[in-house]
């Protein structure tokens, strides 16, 4: 398979800041890619320039083999970009709206009404966008991104302050735009979403990458604890310590009895001969102890 | 649709769903209109240019005590080239021009401006009473001509001024709202990222300003015409259509540089205000701009709402020819040209 973006050493800088420091990575046809890091890391800054809005200091940036700076007007009906919700003209309806779009890339109206039925908004066609709910206006926006047919995605942080369900229902709706075929890339703060999209990921900060790769190969490398919790009152604190290894922390706070342990199965299988598995949780390395890992746990307005 | 035409259809959407948006553009100036045609008051007047034409024994031969107190509102001066004179009186330079047959005085005076014209006819009125009471019966009288339309009335004027303030108004408002809301809301953003060229989005904002000033004038004009305010257009008020678009243009050019300067929509209209309004004020827009002192008449020459008054005024009531409007509208472009390329130079796409 070809390779979709391009990007070697890319650098710019605000001032004194060093927004992006040398960035490179590549996605491939087809790929769903995530761009994660903590407020400030540079995600914003390398898409801007990836989807041609702003001009890197140096590096290059390749899209279908073709720079995207400046305005490559060849380039752009290829690509589809997600804004923030509110990217809407004022006072439109959800179908003005999309409507709109399509003529912008001479899509055909017709292929505008389906684009809405798509996402799920066929009856919220002639309600204002500012009356659509948080859920809805993601929606349509993903529609008004997808309504020309782009092979390549960009969605930034598509599902920021959604509720739970309607989170649920944006990521199927991604995971359908890419087995569409369409290379998508995504960032975003949150690192189950990532870790359930996402084919590959890079982790951002201070202008540089510090890792990629799939997420399950990132959760794999880091030497982490396994957290097992059961009920309190199976096993006595003695008698817990009793069977945790040597490296093993065990606590009881009165509703759950803790074990943080780098090898659990030892463990596991002895609480099995025990029958002393009664609310068992076993909760190993996520997506978010890499990613905290890498970026370290200081807070970051 | 192409890009062009569904911009322009979103644009005018956005405009028209805004209640407080259509109220300002057309309503709230049409209010004025009526306000200051049903309340016409009396401004107060500075000396009127009087041009006497030929021998007018009535004035050479009054008193000294009469000629005083003429003094404090008229400044007489002579001259023999009468079809000049009444050119003059026409264009406004001048304000009346008076001769005598006989023993009747002939005074021209323009319904431009009716309380300058009234003031001088009062003059003349009592002069010609003062030198009757001498012999009776009356031996003068006096014949006041307009030098237009004999049906003239204050909607006359007030129409070119009302109308060319709610055009700069309505042009400026709409392009600085619009360019701020849109990089706010990053639908400019949006746009860049998409094949549609940029002149479409420009184009888009200049063909909806242009309709709403045209619409604006046709109500204006489609009010100003029932028959309780009685407007009468002059044979050439066409020639303000080209000059409405010439003005539309040159405060979208405003508009979009105030745009363009304000971070927020509040920001944005700010500015236009602090531009519009001042300068209706300036511009004779609501009062003649005669009576200001000289200094205050040289700024209000700087304005381009200067220039679209007094080709409108031409034009609609003063019933002068399409050539006479030519400089005005050519003014009105220049100032949209320069004004245009520091637009571009201080316009963004986005926030940041």
């Amino acid at each position: 398979m070809g390779q979709t973006i391009v990007v070697r050493d890319l650098r710019k800088r605000y001032g004194d800041v060093q927004a992006v420091n040398g960035v490179t990575f590549e996605v491939e046809e087809g790929e769903f890619f995530g761009i994660l890091g903590p407020n400030g890391a540079g995600k914003t800054t390398t898409l801007e320039i990836i989807e041609g809005l702003r001009q890197a200091d140096s590096g290059t940036v390749e899209i279908f083999g073709q720079s995207p700076w400046p305005r490559n007007p060849k380039l752009l009906p290829r690509i589809g970009v997600q804004l923030q919700a509110s990217a809407f003209f004022e006072r439109l309806t959800a179908r003005e709206q999309i409507r709109t779009f399509a003529s912008l890339y001479g899509t055909a109206q017709a292929e505008a009404d389906e684009m809405l039925e798509v996402v799920g908004l066929a009856d919220k066609a002639a309600t204002p966008a500012e009356k659509l709910s948080g859920g809805q206006a993601q929606r349509l926006s993903i529609a008004c991104a997808l309504v020309h047919g782009p092979d390549l995605v960009f969605l930034d942080e598509p599902t920021a302050a959604l509720d739970p369900q309607a989170r649920r229902n944006l990521w199927d709706l991604l995971r359908d735009i890419n087995k569409q075929g369409r290379t998508v890339v995504l960032t975003t703060h949150y690192m189950d979403e990532a870790e359930s999209l996402c084919d590959r990921v890079a982790i951002m900060d201070r202008g540089e990458i510090l890792q990629s790769g799939a997420p399950a190969t990132l959760v794999r490398g880091l030497d982490s604890m396994t957290h097992i919790s059961i009920e309190s009152g199976l096993l006595s604190l003695t008698e817990a310590k009793a069977l945790a290894g040597p490296g093993d922390d065990v606590t009881d706070d009165g509703v759950s009895l803790q074990f943080s342990t780098p090898s659990p199965a030892p463990l596991l299988a002895a609480l099995a001969e025990r029958r002393a598995l009664g609310g068992l949780r076993v909760r190993g390395a996520t997506l978010e102890d890499v990613f905290l890992h890498l970026t370290g746990r200081e807070y970051r307005a | 649709m192409n890009a062009l035409s569904s911009l322009s259809r979103a644009m005018l959407l956005g405009f028209l769903r805004d209640k407080a948006s259509v109220f300002f553009t057309i309503l709230f100036p049409l209010m004025f209109l009526l306000l200051f045609g049903v309340l016409l008051q009396d401004p107060g007047v500075s000396k009127s240019d009087v041009v006497q034409i030929g021998a007018v024994p009535i004035v050479d031969q009054m008193p000294a005590d009469a000629r005083a107190r003429i003094g404090e509102v008229a400044a007489l001066t002579k001259s023999t080239d009468r079809e000049d004179a009444l050119a003059k009186v026409r264009t406004g330079d001048i304000d009346a021009v008076v001769e005598q047959t006989g023993d009747t005085v002939v005074l021209h005076y323009s319904a431009a401006d009716q309380v300058r014209a009234g003031s001088v006819r009062g003059v003349f009125d009592s002069l010609i009473m003062s030198a009757n009471t001498a012999d009776r019966p009356p031996k003068y009288s006096l014949d006041s001509r307009q030098v237009e339309d004999a049906s003239l009335k204050p909607i006359q004027y007030l129409t070119p001024g009302l109308l060319g303030w709610a055009v700069a108004m309505g042009a400026t408002f709409g392009a600085a709202m619009t360019l701020v809301t849109w990089r706010q809301k990053k639908i400019l953003r949006r746009l860049r990222l998409s094949p549609a060229p940029t002149g479409a989005v420009v184009a888009a904002r200049v063909g909806v300003s242009v309709g709403l000033a045209l619409v604006q004038t046709a109500i204006f004009i489609g009010v100003a015409m029932t028959p309780y305010f009685g407007l009468t257009l002059s044979p050439f008020w066409w020639m303000s259509i080209p000059l409405v678009i010439a003005g539309t243009l040159a405060f979208l050019s405003v508009g979009l540089l105030a745009g363009g300067v304000a971070k927020t929509a509040e920001g944005a209209s700010g500015i236009a205000n602090l531009v519009v309004l001042p300068m209706a004020f300036l511009s004779g827009a609501f009062f003649p701009m005669e009576g200001a002192p000289s200094w205050l008449q040289a700024v209000s020459q700087v304005m381009p709402l200067r220039y679209l008054n007094e080709g409108m005024i031409d034009v609609m009531v003063r019933g002068q020819g399409p050539s006479a409007v030519l400089m005005e509208m050519g003014v009105l472009l220049g100032f949209t040209a320069v004004v245009s390329i520091i637009v571009v130079k201080v316009f963004r796409w986005d926030d940041v």
